[in-house]
């Protein structure tokens, strides 16, 4: 089998600003002093004037992008998921989220695939802080062709939209010649019978991976990607769900309010179901290569196929 | 607009704050009546706006970033001409467009949602900063409280605003010295506020009586001449302003007037009317 190619979903996100400044002038993008980490640098070199770094000042940045949109721009505010969820949330909520002004959130190092930085840096809250946020659509993609689809679809949707990135560097499992990408639309990646995975970014392809493990023993796994997690595919999901009888869902995020959380309280009132929900387990992350991390907090393709086969 | 009748405009717009804060049994007159004569300064005559066409790109910003004052924000706006002045009496009430803080969606020619303290001047940056990229002759205006700029991210967007050199941006501190807790040298003390400003690259100008619309004028003529630096007009104002029992008392922060006290109130205002016709 051939290397798989493999790209982190931040440098997808500066390559298609970057790709799209052209075609889109009134696309601005503003940083908290971490343009080279959230590989904004890319659009920052090509279109310098419509750069603005704000300084470590994430709270300002939120409404300097809120001003900027009151004026006819499309700005995307760039910085760690920890500082654009988390320490910004009001600004996101009572600047952007409840006068629907039409900014995009570009938030990268996700989850604890961050690594080395550790629990501090690692935000595992950001899913569900944010689609709490009435009109605030969430979209976490699973590779560098969704990603790159998914900076497309926030430019032409009139709205606030939160799109959380990686750090790592993760297996391009799409094809480009042949992947649309559809807001609030799950993607059906590999179809079953025995159980369904629902699962969100890195996971994606994760869950591929186990669902090829679960194939060998005889378990026909249907494997949906869902990369707008707000608003939520609720027909896909639940009809997958009458289908199988099953569902498991997979989130680099805290398993609680998250895709998990999401998927259940669809499935609670659409179409009750067993339920097993593989995430981060209500704790903080730690130090280690991301590689490392992903299998001690068991979100890797063995610990996925482990679980699955050990709850069904 | 004539001095005398900016004069009579900010008492009618007093009026408008009282009648629709006893309407409403909720609200805050302290903040909306100290900052009375800056709305009317600013909507009578130095906002380049049309209430015809509220969403002229063209046209000037305000971002009102203490929001707990729209009563003297929408009493501004009434009388200039955004909706009709009858509305007030509808403010806080279920249904109405006047919300108890400025909503964008409710009313237009807001040009900002705003209520949580600190977040609207980092708006009115962004404003100045769009207008600079699309070299549009526009001005941003945004108003704060004294109390409000205990809040940190008033500082971020000020230090924003200094490194970018917006001369298209002028920032309003309605200084009458008070907050909930009590004065505000008392509570967190934010003082020297024209050194924290000019610390921050801004040009400062200090009005002794920010009720006085002779002041007000000159101190926004200066604002307008200043190039290469953002403005903050630090303007010293009485709480309460105008009501005789509300006047420099923090529990009329955000207290309504019961029936009798609103009689009370409307009659100190008409007074106040009745002497500037006599001028």
């Amino acid at each position: 089998m051939s290397e798989v190619k493999k790209i982190a979903t931040r440098e997808s996100y500066g390559n298609a600003l970057a790709e799209l400044g052209a075609q889109y002038p009134n696309l601005v993008v503003l940083d908290a002093d971490l343009a080279g980490a959230t590989k904004t640098s890319v659009f920052m070199k090509a279109f310098p004037e419509r750069h603005i770094d704000c300084g470590i000042a994430e709270g300002n940045m939120m409404g300097v992008a809120a001003g900027l949109a009151t004026a006819g721009k499309i700005p995307f505010a760039s910085t760690f998921a920890m500082f654009a969820a988390g320490r910004a949330f009001e600004q996101v909520r009572n600047s952007i989220g409840y006068p629907h002004l039409n900014v995009k959130i570009g938030a990268t190092h996700a989850g604890i695939s961050v690594g080395e930085d550790g629990a501090s840096h690692q935000c595992n809250e950001d899913i569900a802080l944010m689609r709490t946020i009435p009109g605030m659509v969430v979209i976490n993609p699973a590779d560098d062709v969704e990603a790159r689809a998914a900076v497309k679809a926030a430019i032409e949707h009139e709205g606030p939209v939160y799109m959380r990135f990686g750090r790592l560097a993760v297996p391009v499992i799409n094809d480009p010649a042949s992947y649309t990408f559809e807001l609030g639309k799950g993607i059906v990646m590999q179809e079953g019978k025995d159980v369904t995975i629902v699962a969100t970014g890195l996971e994606v392809s994760e869950s591929l991976e186990a669902a090829k493990m679960l194939e060998a023993d005889g378990i026909l796994a249907e494997v949906i990607n869902i990369h707008t997690i707000k608003p939520l595919d609720t027909d896909l999901i639940a009809a997958s769900a009458k289908k199988t009888g099953k569902v498991v869902t997979v989130e680099e995020h805290s398993i609680i309010g998250g895709l998990g959380g999401a998927v259940a309280e669809a499935l609670a009132e659409k179409a009750p179901t067993k339920m097993l929900r593989i995430g981060v387990n209500d704790t903080f992350g730690e130090s280690g290569p991301a590689k490392a991390l992903i299998e001690k907090y068991e979100l890797d393709a063995k610990s996925i196929y482990n679980k699955v086969k050990a709850w069904l | 607009m004539q001095t005398l009748e900016l004069q009579k405009m900010a008492n009618e717009v007093r009026k408008g704050i009282v009648t629709a804060v006893h309407s409403a049994k909720a609200g805050h007159p302290g903040g909306s009546l100290s900052a009375a004569d800056i709305f009317t300064y600013l909507y009578f005559e130095e906002l380049n706006i049309d209430p015809k066409n509220p969403k002229d790109p063209d046209r000037d910003r305000f971002v009102l970033s203490k929001g707990h004052t729209a009563p003297g924000y929408y009493s501004a706006m009434a009388h200039r001409g955004y909706f009709p002045v009858e509305d007030l009496v509808t403010l806080r009430h279920v249904g109405s467009h006047l919300q108890g803080h400025p909503c964008m969606q409710h009313i237009p020619g807001i040009d900002m949602s705003s209520g949580s303290l600190g977040q609207g001047i980092s708006v009115a940056v962004g404003m100045a900063i769009a207008g600079k990229l699309d070299k549009k002759s526009y001005h941003v205006y945004t108003l704060l409280g004294d109390g409000e700029i205990q809040e940190g991210q008033v500082w971020e967007a000020a230090m924003l605003a200094g490194h970018r050199h917006l001369d298209n941006l002028t920032v309003i501190v309605d200084n009458n010295g008070l907050q909930i807790d009590g004065k505000i040298d008392d509570v967190c003390s934010p003082y020297p506020i024209d050194k924290k400003f000019e610390a921050f690259n801004f040009h400062v100008i200090s009005v002794a009586d920010g009720n006085d619309m002779e002041q007000l004028r000159a101190a926004f003529t200066e604002a307008k001449s200043v190039k290469d630096k953002p403005v903050a007009i630090i303007a010293k104002t009485i709480k309460g302003k105008g009501v005789s029992f509300m006047e420099n008392q923090a529990s009329w922060h955000g207290t309504a007037p019961n029936d009798e006290q609103y009689q009370v109130a409307m009659a100190d205002l008409e007074k106040v009317g009745e002497a500037l016709c006599q001028k």
